[in-house]
């Protein structure tokens, strides 16, 4: 009976887990050699920043808004973490940095939409725009070279830094899926997406509520840019360039609904999994790489048409239960 | 051969029967419709009366029984042949485009405009004054429907109906947002329709307007017709024990009140955003004050400035003899505050969310545990208030939204229940909602008082009004037009002091 709620409760989740292993079983039986750990080891680390900003981003969309600007937030960290690296700040006061950077920038976004009132779609292109031009103005364009060493993987070499970069990402996951299930303002991402008018009756502060999802957004942001800017010797100042597509991508096929109060980053783990699994499946298949966005476009809709079929089923069922 | 023409059958639905899962909504049901009559449709929330009204529409396939329509069997009925048919629905909630105007909603309900051919405006406007004219009303054309009240919104759907040369018209719960007045208007439309010969359906849960406006009345029970009666050889009590196939006494719950010390005053409340003007309310512990009066009256815009979400610019509130500045929701919440909001579909439970997470939703403090909160309390709390209230659900992480009406205001309810208040204030709490969850409510409003909580209880249902307060506060543009006592109160003089008319009242 406990299973069974269980399964009844996530049952996007575990639909979408089903197909993702169908595709690893279909990669297994075309090409086998795509599971070495040479390969393995790339597709988890180009994934962990995604992972990260993607778990924001489902916050986020779960208050009905959207942030645009996580990837011009991204290009941003990135630079002041190159930059401040060059100029010797502290490891732990450099980390610290750089996410409250990013949280800043979370800010702008989380007062601008409720406070103001924009709509977040607009309000986050503007700053997309926005943040990326400072970057190009500030930097002149160019891009910080010769990290020090002992800020490339924070000087712990590189095989314990890549587990150190997997196994944060993988904690900043569980961190916000625990949150979510247990703590007083998880709920309250579901009330306000759901109907933050109802959720102001019901004594919830949306607007605070809002500003909280965009702050950890920016803060989560900062963090995934530090994780990559520790991976190479210099930062380009294109960094994080549709990274907000990827991620939007991920909580979207992973079964948050676009328009608020529903998801959960369980189901965002498995999208940006199965989005980050298919570009690389299809070269070792041997299909065409100019094919993967095409492919990834189509993963999009079919996770957006079965979601909106779903959704038709339980109203009818309801229907019945109501007549 | 018909003595009159008035007594010819416009529909008939024979031996209709549909169900969903194996669960019967509908069995062998015979309905017939003459034209011009007012037939009204009662039954409990789920007695399958929108199943009947969608099968006439044709939103719904019957899985055995034939419709006729002007003695013509319909095969392939759907709901755009229904139109060309002439029948029209106006449901509970007005079904029309917010941002566009009165004129293109009428329009577009009347033809569909062809696609690539002009439209003619001056026409258009034309005729839709013309039509809002010969109902009664003085809508401009040109305003955005969004703008209109509901009901306005309503008179511009039946507007739209009469220009589609409607013959058979279905009204769901037409009355539930209007105020006495607008009553009033609607009935004088619905008579004018009737004598153009248009059968109406007519579906409501107050059977007092049903003695006023319906010639024949038509018994739902379980999915089965009960009984078909003249509505003027029927009385209230018959026809509810009809409906709920038992007797269910049309007695508010007896309560003697020990009424305690203040818990509300408010002096010269006024907020100038909502129109609440100068008002002076008190409530005691174990009272329950009924606030009457019309739609627009100020009633839940008083309740909305108590609570915080349009707070007072002017005045004080005192609760329990200290004076208190209710900046937010939030603020009058831990004040002890506690207030249902009257949409409850959109406003009173968080429909995505499951019933749990509903009932604590403005108590969540209560269960903190360190960081997190204490979920097993939260599911037994919950399960306290299934079983008090006898919520029928399949579980307790079930979404509200699969919940019917009734069982979703005792949601609504319990969460406030939860946060313990020392003020309760009930927007329409059984709006909507069928006689059998409507005397569950009451009692429980009765108990909750007996407990001490002190309640204002706003209602445009004046026998509720009337037999559940100990004081009767008539509120008029937005102030308190005149208080009356328990034992003095009558449905008239309230009514006339609603509408203004003082002096008609000792």
């Amino acid at each position: 009976m406990k299973a069974q709620t269980f399964v009844n409760k996530h049952k996007r989740e575990f639909s979408l887990t089903l197909s993702y292993i169908v595709l690893l079983v279909l990669v297994a039986l075309f090409a086998p050699s795509f599971f070495q750990l040479a390969n393995l080891r790339d597709l988890a680390l180009n994934n962990a920043g995604v992972l990260i900003v993607a778990c924001g981003m489902t916050l986020v969309i779960l208050t009905g808004e959207i942030d645009i600007s996580v990837g011009s937030q991204f290009a941003v960290c990135t630079y002041a973490a190159g930059l401040l690296a060059k100029n010797g700040m502290s490891t732990i006061a450099l980390i610290c940095m750089v996410i409250l950077i990013g949280a800043a920038m979370g800010a702008v976004s989380g007062i601008l939409v409720p406070r103001l009132g924009i709509p977040s779609i607009v309000a986050t292109l503007a700053l997309m725009v926005i943040w990326r031009d400072m970057l190009r103005w500030g930097s002149e364009g160019a891009w910080v070279q010769g990290l020090p060493q002992n800020f490339q993987w924070f000087g712990l070499g590189q095989t314990y830094g890549e587990v150190l970069v997997v196994a944060i990402a993988i904690g900043v996951f569980a961190a916000i899926a625990w949150c979510l299930q247990n703590l007083g303002i998880g709920r309250f991402f579901y009330a306000v997406g759901s109907d933050s008018e109802a959720a102001r009756l019901a004594g919830i502060d949306s607007r605070s509520v809002k500003l909280n999802a965009f702050l950890i957004m920016g803060a989560l942001t900062g963090l995934a840019a530090l994780l990559n800017a520790i991976r190479f010797s210099i930062v380009p100042g294109n960094a994080g360039l549709g990274l907000e597509l990827k991620a939007i991508a991920a909580v979207v096929v992973g079964g948050t609904a676009i328009t608020g109060g529903r998801g959960t980053v369980a189901g965002t783990l498995v999208g940006v999994a199965l989005l980050g699994t298919i570009g690389p499946a299809l070269t070792f298949v041997g299909i065409n790489p100019f094919w993967e966005k095409a492919i990834q476009g189509a993963i999009i809709i079919a996770a957006v048409v079965s979601d909106v079929a779903m959704t038709r089923f339980s109203t009818r069922q309801r229907f019945r239960l109501a007549n | 051969m018909d003595q009159h023409n008035s007594s010819r059958v416009i529909l008939r639905l024979r031996n209709i029967s549909k169900s969903f899962d194996g669960v019967a909504a509908l069995s062998s049901v015979d309905f017939e419709l003459l034209d011009g009559e007012v037939h009204a449709l009662v039954g409990e929330n789920g007695a399958g009366k929108s199943t009947l009204v969608k099968t006439i529409t044709g939103a719904l396939t019957p899985d055995s029984g034939t419709v006729e329509f002007d003695s013509q069997t319909v095969s392939n009925h759907s709901p755009a042949f229904a139109k060309t048919l002439g029948i029209a629905a106006i449901y509970q909630q007005p079904a029309l485009f917010p941002e566009l105007g009165v004129t293109e909603n009428i329009s577009l309900g009347i033809e569909k405009p062809r696609t690539w051919r002009r439209i003619n405006w001056n026409a258009s406007r034309f005729r839709a004054a013309e039509l809002l004219r010969q109902i009664g009303s003085r809508i401009d054309p040109d305003s955005e429907v969004q703008s209109l009240s509901m009901p306005e919104q309503q008179l511009v759907e039946i507007a739209r109906a009469v220009g589609a040369k409607a013959r058979v018209l279905i009204m769901d719960e037409p009355t539930a947002s209007l105020a006495e007045e607008e009553t009033q208007n609607l009935y004088r439309v619905i008579d004018s329709l009737k004598k153009d010969g248009v059968a109406i359906i007519y579906i409501s849960h107050r059977l007092e307007e049903l003695e006023v406006v319906a010639d024949r009345v038509t018994v739902l029970r379980d999915g089965a017709i009960v009984d078909t009666r003249m509505m003027s050889a029927v009385s209230r009590e018959e026809l509810i024990r009809l409906m709920v196939g038992r007797d269910l006494s049309l007695v508010f719950p007896k309560r003697t009140a020990t009424i305690g010390k203040a818990v509300l005053e408010t002096k010269g409340l006024s907020c100038r955003l909502n129109g609440v003007q100068n008002v002076d309310l008190m409530v005691h512990a174990g009272e329950i004050v009924g606030l009457a009066g019309l739609v627009g009256a100020g009633r839940t815009q008083l309740a909305r400035t108590i609570f915080g979400l349009e707070p007072a610019d002017l005045g004080e509130i005192r609760l329990n003899g200290k004076t208190v500045d209710i900046v937010s929701p939030r603020t009058a919440i831990e004040l002890g505050i506690a207030y249902l909001p009257e949409d409850r579909r959109r406003h009173g439970v968080v429909l995505e969310m499951p019933i749990d997470a509903n009932v604590t939703l403005a108590s969540l403090d209560k269960l903190q545990k360190g960081i997190t909160f204490d979920r097993t309390k939260e599911r037994e709390i919950a399960a306290t208030y299934v079983k008090r209230f006898a919520i029928k659900t399949p579980a307790l992480f079930s979404p509200v939204t699969t919940l019917s009406g009734g069982n979703q205001q005792k949601v609504a309810l319990s969460r406030w229940l939860e946060t313990r208040p020392l003020l309760l204030i009930l927007d329409e709490p059984t709006q909507g909602i069928d006689v059998g969850a409507k005397a569950e409510i009451h009692a429980l409003i009765g108990e909750l008082a007996a407990q001490g909580t002190a309640i204002v209880l706003i209602s445009s249902d004046l026998p509720e009004v009337l037999g559940m307060s100990d004081r009767v506060v008539v509120m008029r543009n937005g102030s308190i037009a005149r208080t009356f006592d328990r034992s003095e109160a009558t449905q008239q003089d309230v009514m006339a002091v609603a509408l203004g008319h003082q002096q008609m009242v000792a």
